[in-house]
């Protein structure tokens, strides 16, 4: 986290220049004073942070190279990296990595598509703009359980609607096979964050010049030719700015899967080991390895979006 | 500097939450506040019975509800994180059965003086107190248990079947459409009950020793290949896979099905969802696997334990003395329909109008249950390990269930030695 300082007009702190005529001990007395103040605002803040996640991470990260389990209170001790071998040994956390990542890109291609038509539809709308933006964010606004709860009871063959609508057979048990629990899961993960999707890549729209597609039009460009020439390059940013959120979001994904499966039929993520391991078996050390190598992924994932496809964090999308 | 100060503000508010601030350990009465972690039982008998005995002690102590959540796994996991943590506002722990052998390994229980131990097994029924002990002592104290009956159509079928095998006949005679077989088959404890009811009735059992293997494999595959035979017939229910104790609940009373294994909730239940059904619902015991071997029913139900941070012990086992009384338990009975633990019960009237005819078929099935392995301390692990080799039961071959076997003993022998991930 960088220390932002105030830009003062005509006296720009740290600058050779103005430091010759400004008289350096009154400068730097100032800038210090500043500095310190800086810091002092910043500090709460960081070690609030510092407390609530670097601190459980590096206590994870503790617990994985160690045999913790609470039942068995006598049976502690350094393991190294028995653990992680453990974890990756086993067929479960590939076939979990397998489910979580099939979830992750099934689900964030089809937000992508469907929030970005969304996004389109929003940005052309002519009136109730206001009411159509917030509308489109009620499922987003919905607890993620809750939504869980709703898709699986509709789908419930006992208590849901959805057998008895045509073509669907009437006893059809939606959680009893691995696709059709997968197709569930999906389409809600969709129904819930594409109004995320639609509302980052709305942004990215508005920031577009209209002049651009006037040009274009006067130049013969259909729309089809201005979507790909003009809007898909320069809302590039934003598509992998929320490309990057959702992937995160979506590879985290549990409380869909959690409520509707608990992961019987081939559909459980890789959060859903980790909770076997931490919450049910009480094996800390062993979750903990689920839970950094889950951790290693996901800071993998941000790695491959800002270094190889270039993504721009907020941080930097300003200076550009 | 505001974020830090919510997050302070969310922090203290946190502690206060978790360690119960207020000081409401001092009564109006002067005694101690006993804090009883369980379920919200919901005919309200639990509650009843502890306003009484809080009233009998005359201001010594005052028991007070904090409800865990209405499934089992969910009360596990706030129990063990708050055990875990030492938290001292635990007094009075509801425990599933099937949790004895975890918390009294971690330490988490109180041992019971001798003169309790002596009031609170008298004419308890033996398997019941087998799910109370470890190692030997006993270090919960039953109150109420549980456990599951074959129910049947009376005007499909005029005599109950007494095996599996001899139901799964009936029922594929009589088709899909009438015939069906309702059981707790979703990957879940419920499969657990199932599997474990099934091997023990085959005459085995899953553990020897709280860390040993059993589950010799002929009868263990005469046990699979019956899970099989159901899983892939014709009068399956369509949702076995994902099917629990309500699905099979639903399902009968919806009328198309002959069978239903199930706890004596039903019961009552139909009486007001599905009077036509009602009428001809009749019970009797959990089918056997071989004709000659008497089945080994599923055994459910709550211990109560003193938690070891509490700082009432005292006056906690006092309360659990009081709270297991034959009254108490008849009284919990009439509310709720739990079965009392205690034998000699089963001959007093008031049973006999909450189990109407079948009060005796509910303490033999008691009696002779087969519980499921609940003295290991990673009973947890051996549950996932279970599931994990099971489900779904569709996949096991009726013919050949070999290779299910060796999969479930596999699981088993590293639930055991809680290796790798489950």
């Amino acid at each position: 986290m960088s220390v932002a300082v105030p830009p003062q007009p005509g006296q720009t702190a740290g600058r050779k220049g103005q430091r010759k005529r400004g008289g350096p001990t009154q400068t730097t007395d100032r800038t210090k004073a500043e500095r310190k103040l800086a810091l002092m605002l910043c500090a709460p803040a960081v070690v609030a942070m510092v407390l609530v996640t670097v601190y459980p991470i590096l206590y994870a990260i503790v617990l994985s190279v160690q045999t913790v389990d609470l039942r068995f209170p006598e049976e502690r001790g350094f393991v190294g990296l028995d653990n992680y071998a453990a974890v990756l040994s086993s067929p479960l956390w590939w076939q979990d990595l397998f489910n979580t990542t099939f979830v992750t890109v099934i689900s964030v291609a089809i937000e992508l598509v469907l929030g970005m038509a969304l996004a389109l539809v929003m940005h052309r709308a002519l009136f109730g703009r206001g009411l159509i933006r917030t509308s489109v964010l009620i499922p987003y606004g919905i607890v993620t359980v809750v939504a869980a709860f709703a898709w699986f009871f509709a789908f419930d063959p006992s208590s849901g609607f959805v057998n008895n609508l045509p073509f669907i057979p009437e006893d059809k048990a939606w959680f009893g096979n691995r696709w059709d629990a997968f197709t569930v899961i999906i389409l809600t993960e969709v129904w819930k964050t594409t109004p995320f999707m639609a509302l980052l890549l709305l942004a990215g729209l508005a920031t577009i010049d209209n002049g651009l597609y006037e040009a274009a039009r006067v130049d013969g460009a259909n729309a089809w030719q201005r979507f790909v020439k003009i809007t898909l390059p320069l809302l590039k940013p934003a598509l992998l700015v929320a490309l990057l959120f959702r992937t995160l979001d979506a590879f985290r994904v549990f409380d869909s899967i959690f409520i509707m499966t608990r992961g019987s039929q081939d559909t459980e993520s890789v959060s859903i080991l980790g909770y076997n391991q931490l919450i049910s078996r009480l094996n800390l050390g062993l979750g903990s390895a689920v839970s950094v190598l889950i951790f290693v992924l996901v800071l993998l994932i941000a790695f491959v979006f800002v270094r190889v496809l270039g993504t721009a964090v907020p941080a930097q999308g300003d200076k550009k | 500097m505001r974020r830090g100060m919510v997050i302070a503000i969310a922090a203290v508010a946190l502690a206060c939450g978790l360690a119960a601030c207020g000081g409401d350990d001092e009564s109006a009465g002067g005694g101690v506040t006993l804090n009883w972690f369980i379920f919200n039982e919901p005919s309200g008998g639990p509650q009843k019975v502890a306003e009484r005995c809080s009233q009998q002690s005359n201001g010594a102590y005052t028991i007070n509800f904090e409800y865990l959540p209405a499934q089992a796994d969910a009360q596990r996991e706030q129990l063990v994180r708050r055990l875990g943590a030492e938290d001292s506002s635990l007094d009075l722990l509801g425990l599933d059965v099937v949790w004895t052998g975890e918390f009294a390994n971690a330490r988490w229980l109180a041992p019971i003086p001798a003169d309790t131990e002596q009031a609170v097994t008298e004419n308890v029924f033996e398997p019941v107190l087998d799910t109370a002990r470890f190692e030997d002592d006993l270090v919960v104290v039953p109150i109420w248990s549980n456990t599951q009956l074959l129910w049947y159509r009376k005007d499909r079928v005029p005599q109950a079947p007494e095996t599996w095998d001899e139901m799964i006949d009936i029922g594929e005679r009589l088709g899909p459409d009438t015939g069906r077989i309702q059981i707790q088959g979703n990957r879940y404890e419920g499969l657990v009950v199932w599997a474990n009811a099934l091997i023990e009735s085959a005459g085995t059992s899953i553990l020897s020793a709280p860390k040993e293997i059993l589950l010799e494999e002929t009868p263990t595959e005469q046990a699979l290949g019956i899970m099989g035979r159901l899983s892939n017939s014709r009068v399956a229910a369509p949702n076995i896979t994902t099917s629990n104790e309500d699905s099979a609940r639903l399902g009968f009373e919806a009328g198309n099905s002959t069978f239903q294994i199930n706890y004596p909730f039903v019961y009552p239940s139909a009486k007001t969802n599905a009077p036509d059904v009602f009428e001809q619902m009749e019970a009797a015991r959990y089918p056997a696997v071989d004709a000659d071997k008497p089945s080994k029913p599923p055994i459910g139900g709550i211990n109560i334990g003193v938690s070891s941070f509490s700082q009432h012990k005292e006056e906690a086992f006092e309360a659990i003395e009081c709270l297991v009384k034959p009254e108490n338990q008849l009284e919990i009975a009439e509310l709720g329909g739990l079965p009392p633990v205690r034998s000699d019960l089963y001959d007093r009237p008031e049973i006999e109008k909450v189990y109407p005819g079948f009060a005796d078929l509910v303490r033999e099935s008691i009696q002779n249950a087969g519980p499921r392995p609940s003295q290991s301390p990673a009973y947890q692990d051996l549950s996932l390990a279970i599931q994990r080799a099971l489900h779904p039961t569709t996949k096991i071959d009726a013919q050949n269930p070999q290779s299910t076997y060796e999969e479930l003993r596999n699981n088993v022998e590293k639930a055991i030695k809680r290796e790798g991930l489950l």
